[in-house]
């Protein structure tokens, strides 16, 4: 039955919090007791013409949270419940929801429409609510046009939330062309075009069928191109929109029409409004982000398959394209760098100029040229950073050869520039191209190196000195730096940036200590140039990466004795507790081997003190980049690990508990993998503990899926660690491997996306039963392991056949093979000989190119051999 | 519906320094997992590779030993142990070997559950040795690492021939006394066997495994052309009253040098190890007391230890136990470096114990230690030898602790009152 709920929803949104709260209370209330009375109340109050528009649209909101949620487990919950509901209740909701679209209120309507898309999300697939299409395409050819507004913006919402496969291809043909009829310009509705126009958006997922079929798909582009040319501003930017979807879900079908869209967003984006000129370069952003991902697939090479071919369509628009994008370099905004949220015409076409030097390659860098000649010493700001930004933006892309002269007669001015430019902004472009130089023409594979020993103490000296200029300068300069140092990652025993490192690290410090270091992301920038200059330094150095050491633990001590902070001021002592544990992490990493070891793990106490300290802070982040410096500890420490267990392990439960923060989670499985290794058995007295918890999160929907193979995976680290006593686990774990493998051997072959998860999935899998044998191996337990042996080779079969593994799965599961050879021997010599995997498999991997997958199938072999012959 | 955002990343890296370090640590612990699988999966070929290193294995038969499954790619086979086995030739291979047998401590004081827990067995006299059978051919190494006999035997993989005793390629480890006398190699333990390795195995298994698979192969029979020494399996007992009693007063095939004592429950543990133990008295064997380079009991107790870092004297324990320091100048006056072995004297003043712990020596300085020792004595050793010379634990000892465990164990008499 329903209740008033009028009062109660307008006391919700009230401005004294006290009744405020009473009122939320009371709907919660309500909606714990009688779910079917309160969801009908507000359906009845959002239906109710009668009533305010505030209570209406809450009514509208609370419903809709009703049946959906972020959370999957949440939205699961509330998906049963609704699905629970009994049929009358349902019946009238639905039809108080339809009635609403004809109310007079545009927001109310709106509402409606949110809601009717997600009880269709709900029931559609479920085979329920059958006549809600023919019913609202019926609303189409009803008279008042915010009906037929509210029900095309209903029909957009809802192929946005139900999956093309549960709708009958009849009335998607019925929808497609509802809609594309309201944008076409005979519909004189301003409102009603608009809504047609982005519906079409939402529901060119659709329209599959439709852009094979060559009438009908001349037909939606035709209307399409056209609804750009409408006088509407609204409805041009939507109709770009649709463009730009089209771009990337229908790209092999546009070359008819790529000379016409070429006309329609050249003149977009020199005459139209910047909100319609942003969408038409966005269009061509989209094209080049689909070349490249094909000729970074197939290396420009048409395979024959059915994958989509190139069309080269940046390159053939390239004479008309890079002018246009050019012209737009020069509409910058006075101050763009100085806020984060900037995104103009200049941005984006700098950013398109770029995406088709990487599509184009060699063949830009004529165009640009002439421009970048003209332009990069006129005396007008703009005109300088136009060039500037125009030579750092075609630096990815074109070949060394072809950008190596330039490169080198720039470098010079580019430096003067960056010292001596009287513009922020030209600096501040100015050090990202020094940065993009280095990024991707400095390093050990490029051959003449435009760094040379005549101009690395000036280039150094240069940048150092930027660190002193505004804070967005600054921070260019150290994400100069930071590749920089990367270009010398693998210069073997003595870099040439040893004479200045001292230099470097001193004023990267000084930088992140600079007042005005949390603008323009310069602390952290400054951080991270700083690992970078630590991650490739050389042994030289390493005397000095140690006296870094203390340093940085001493800034760690400061921020953890913060007194009462503001919740701005934590958060920002948060991300620089985050920063310092990440250095710290990458100085583990570098002198956590011999011969610096020794020296370094003097400060393991105090450092390991201070990482749990940073826990207590529970910030995601910190948390993290601690757990990881932590990681990389253990494995500098070895067995004397285990002293800082008892300690330690409390967090590491708490990690792993973090379904939320599922990175926390994640990087902690990885750290328990570290911890495995390190102690060894003496991690035996944590694993029950241990175990439990990563059981508990297998069986989780609360928990990201990313999460669980790398579970699997410690599995295995786990037992070959403690060997023949994870005997105590193999009853939980065999199972929800096996299961797990069922899952992964079902769900190949979706989708890229898919097909990537699986065989992460299988990999996992594979690590956890290789350790389960290898730390069974040679104990009077192994037989307790013969029963999987049939599922296991299935499994291995399985994959062999499935033919979609990579390189990694194909190695693990041929290891496996051995693995199971090696500990089950005899055993299982007859069940291995009948199974593909020792045959067509094994010699496959026998004679693969990879070392890796080599060595493990040779081992297998090895192992194989022995096993059938005893 | 309102316009979609489109904003694209400007002038930043598409990854953050923190994804990267992210993905970093997952490259680290990939690179470390499997690292960690390739040593368990190795544990056994690197012992073997070492073998099949030394020169006078016949190339033709090992491929001919290697089946159909390897068409075309023999070379590759057998270059995945002579990987690992390259790196170790001559001295290196003696110094591996140095470390691979398990070493009992000495028994200094009476274990508990000594009946439940453990077995005993006589030890013979003679050389420890690991021999290693495979590929055709079996070889014999002593405690120090370095060679007894290269030699034919029907062991799996332990002779150039067909048959019995399995495929040429299978391979097996066994930890052995070599008695002079009978030219018997007496089997005390079994570290692999057919190519599975048995480390992970507890004494309980290991033992019933080599009883009931030594016999199979032949190794206990008679030395003929293709079988050069005979094996014996020696016998064990549970170490209760008449297992003790079989032990020590038993008549045996071979001449006793003391009992060892095995926990039943422990690992093949390479190195000194508490769950083996070793005791010796006057009745069981002819070496209580250490004697000297002529054979010879000397006056006074010879102790060697090793030299560390600042003139510590340790033990060979680990962790070492520390015995005594020696002066920086005479260190360097004496041309002694860390890691020397130092044999010396214990003095009048002996040991001095607190609480059954070892609290401070008497010693004196005799010089730098025989050449072909490796290590230095363990902790439990020069105990033992000092009680020998002083206290002796008993044979009565043992016996009596294993009744009073017996009287123990009997359940309470009570009355029942139904």
């Amino acid at each position: 039955m329903a209740m008033e709920v009028t009062q109660l929803l307008i006391n919700a949104q009230s401005i004294d919090g006290t009744v405020r709260k009473h009122a939320e209370e009371s709907l919660k209330q309500f909606q714990e007791q009688n779910l079917a009375g309160f969801l009908l109340s507000l359906a009845g109050e959002l239906a109710n013409d009668e009533k305010p528009v505030d209570s209406r649209k809450l009514a509208g909101l609370v419903l809709k949270n009703a049946l959906d949620a972020k959370e999957q487990h949440r939205k699961y919950e509330l998906v049963q419940r609704w699905l629970a509901l009994d049929m009358s209740t349902k019946s009238q909701i639905r039809a108080f929801l339809l009635k609403t679209l004809s109310a007079p209120v545009p927001d109310v309507r709106s509402t409606a429409s949110q809601v009717i898309a997600k009880v269709a999300g709900i029931e559609l697939p479920q085979k329920q609510w059958p006549e809600l299409i023919v019913s609202l395409l019926s609303n189409i050819h009803q008279l008042p046009a915010h009906v037929k507004q509210a029900t095309l913006e209903t029909l957009g919402y809802l192929c946005e939330e139900v999956s093309p496969d549960v709708v009958e291809q009849e009335h998607v043909n019925k929808i497609l062309t509802a809609v594309v009829q309201g944008m076409n310009a005979a519909e004189g509705n301003t409102d009603v075009r608009l809504a047609a126009t982005r519906a079409l958006y939402m529901a060119l997922g659709f329209a599959q069928a439709n852009f094979n079929n060559d009438m009908e798909r001349d037909y939606i582009m035709r209307v399409v191109c056209e609804a750009t040319l409408s006088p509407e501003v609204k409805i041009r930017q939507a109709a770009f929109e649709c463009l730009v979807s089209i771009a990337s879900t229908y790209y092999e079908k546009l070359a008819h029409y790529m000379q016409d869209i070429f006309n329609i967003t050249a003149k977009a984006v020199r005459e139209d409004d910047e909100s319609v000129a942003l969408q038409a370069i966005e269009f061509w952003s989209s094209i080049c982000d689909e070349e490249i991902d094909i000729l970074e697939e197939y290396g420009g090479e048409f395979a024959g398959d059915s994958d989509v071919p190139c069309f080269y369509f940046t390159k053939q628009a390239l004479p008309g394209l890079v002018p246009l994008l050019l012209e737009t370099l020069l509409k910058q905004e006075e101050d763009q760098d100085l806020d984060e949220g900037a995104w103009n015409i200049a941005m984006a076409g700098g950013t398109c100029l770029g995406l088709v030097a990487r599509a184009v390659g060699d063949d830009i860098v004529p165009h640009v040229m002439p421009f970048i000649e003209e332009k990069i010493s006129k005396p007008d700001w703009r005109e300088r950073e136009a060039a500037t930004y125009a030579f750092g933006s075609i630096l990815e892309g074109p070949s060394a050869d072809k950008l190596m002269a330039i490169v080198n007669a720039a470098l010079t001015f580019m430096l003067n520039a960056l010292t001596n430019d009287p513009s922020n902004h030209v600096k501040d472009t100015t050090a990202w191209t020094l940065g993009r130089i280095f990024e991707f023409l400095h390093g050990s594979t490029i051959e003449t190196p435009i760094i040379n020993q005549a101009n690395c103490q000036q280039i150094i000296t240069v940048l150092i000195q930027s660190m002193n200029d505004a804070p967005n300068v600054a921070e260019k300069a150290c994400g100069a730096l930071y590749f920089l140092a990367q270009g010398y990652e693998d210069i073997g025993p003595s870099s040439p940036l040893t004479p200045f490192f001292q230099e470097i690290i001193k004023s990267l410090l000084a930088v992140a200590h600079r007042e005005d270091a949390t603008e323009s992301r310069l602390r952290t920038a400054a951080y991270e140039a700083l690992n970078e200059v630590v991650r490739c330094s050389t042994d030289e150095t390493s005397a000095m990466v140690l006296q870094l050491v203390p340093v940085i633990m001493m800034e760690l001590h400061n921020t953890l004795e913060g007194e009462k902070l503001s919740l701005d001021e934590r958060e920002k002592q948060n991300e620089l507790q985050g920063l310092l544990c990440g250095c710290l992490q990458v100085i583990i990493q570098k002198l956590g081997s011999e011969p610096t070891k020794s020296k370094f793990m003097e400060y393991a106490d105090q450092m390991m003190g201070l990482f749990l300290r940073v826990f207590g802070c529970r910030s995601a982040t910190a948390h993290e980049e601690a757990m990881l410096a932590i990681g990389a500890l253990a494995y500098a420490a070895g067995p004397n690990f285990a002293k800082y267990m008892p300690e330690f392990y409390k967090y590491l439960e708490m990690g792993l508990q973090n379904f939320e923060e599922y990175q926390v989670c994640a990087v902690t499985v990885g750290v328990v993998g570290d911890i495995c290794r390190a102690l060894e058995d003496k991690i035996l007295p944590y694993c029950d503990g241990i175990m439990t918890q990563l059981l508990k999160d297998l069986s989780s929907n609360q928990l990201h899926r990313s999460v669980k193979p790398p579970i699997f995976s410690c599995f295995g680290d786990i037992a070959l660690a403690i060997g023949e006593d994870f005997d105590k686990y193999w009853r939980y774990s065999m199972p929800m491997l096996q299961s797990a493998a069922e899952l992964s051997a079902h769900s190949a072959g979706a989708d890229d996306e898919m097909t990537e998860y699986t065989n992460s999935l299988r990999n996992g899998i594979l690590e956890a039963y290789s350790g389960i044998f290898q730390g069974f191996k040679n104990s009077a337990k192994t037989q307790l392991l013969i029963p999987f042996a049939p599922h296991i080779l299935q499994f291995l079969d399985s994959i062999y056949m499935e033919k979609d593994m990579d390189e990694v799965v194909m190695k693990t599961a041929i290891g496996v093979l051995g693995d199971l050879a090696d500990t089950l021997g005899s055993h299982v010599g007859g069940l291995i000989q009948q199974s593909v995997s020792s045959k067509e498999f094994l010699n496959e991997c026998l004679s693969s190119e990879d070392h890796t997958i080599k060595e493990a199938a040779e081992w297998a072999k090895h192992a194989i051999t022995r096993a059938i012959s005893v | 519906m309102a316009p979609h955002e489109i904003r694209r990343p400007f002038k930043r890296r598409p990854i953050s320094d923190q994804q990267k370090r992210r993905e970093l640590s997952l490259l680290r612990q990939t690179q470390h997992r499997s690292d960690a699988q390739q040593r368990a999966r190795n544990l056994a070929s690197s012992v073997i590779s070492l073998q099949s290193s030394s020169p006078d294995v016949d190339p033709e038969i090992l491929s001919e030993a290697v089946p159909e499954l390897d068409e075309g790619t023999e070379s590759e086979s057998s270059s995945f142990d002579v990987r690992q086995a390259s790196r170790l030739r001559g001295p290196e291979a003696r110094k591996w070997f140095a470390r691979q047998l398990m070493l009992p401590e000495w028994m200094i004081d009476v274990p508990d559950n000594l009946s439940q827990d453990w077995y005993v067995l006589a030890r013979p006299a003679g050389k420890r040795c690991f021999v290693v059978s495979s590929d055709g051919t079996t070889v014999s190494r002593v405690r120090n690492g370095s060679i007894l006999h290269h030699f034919p035997s029907a062991l799996p993989g332990g002779a150039r021939k067909k048959g019995a005793s399995g495929p040429a390629n299978s391979y097996s480890i066994l930890d052995c006394i070599f008695h002079e006398s009978d030219q018997t190699y007496y089997v005390i333990d079994m570290v692999c066997w057919r190519g599975y390795s048995l480390y992970e195995c507890t004494a309980e298994f290991r033992f019933f495994w080599m009883q009931s698979k030594l016999a199979e192969t032949g190794a206990c029979d008679p030395p003929s052309f293709y079988h050069k020494f005979r094996f014996s399996a020696v016998p064990f007992y549970n170490c209760d009253q008449s297992g003790l009693h079989s032990a020590y007063t038993g008549s045996l095939p071979y001449v006793k040098d003391g009992l060892l004592f095995y926990n039943k429950h422990a690992h093949y543990h390479t190195g000194n190890t508490p769950l083996v133990l070793i005791w010796k008295d006057e009745s069981c064997s002819q070496y209580v007391i250490d004697t000297d380079n002529n054979g010879e009991v000397p006056n006074q107790q010879h102790i060697v230890l090793e030299l560390q870092e600042e003139g510590k004297l340790v033990t060979s324990d680990d962790p070492p136990v520390p015995f005594s320091c020696l002066n920086a100048d005479f260190v360097k006056e004496s041309g002694l470096s860390s890691g020397s072995l130092i044999r010396f004297a214990i003095g009048d003043g002996g040991l001095k114990c607190v609480d059954g712990r070892f609290e401070k020596a008497d010693l004196q300085y005799i010089g730098v230690s025989n050449r072909a020792r490796a290590f230095a004595d363990s902790y439990s050793k020069i105990m033992f030898q000092y009680m020998a010379r002083h206290s002796p634990l008993k044979v009565e000892d043992l016996a009596s602790t294993i009744s009073h465990e017996n009287q123990q164990d009997k359940p309470p008499e009570v009355d029942m009152s139904d």
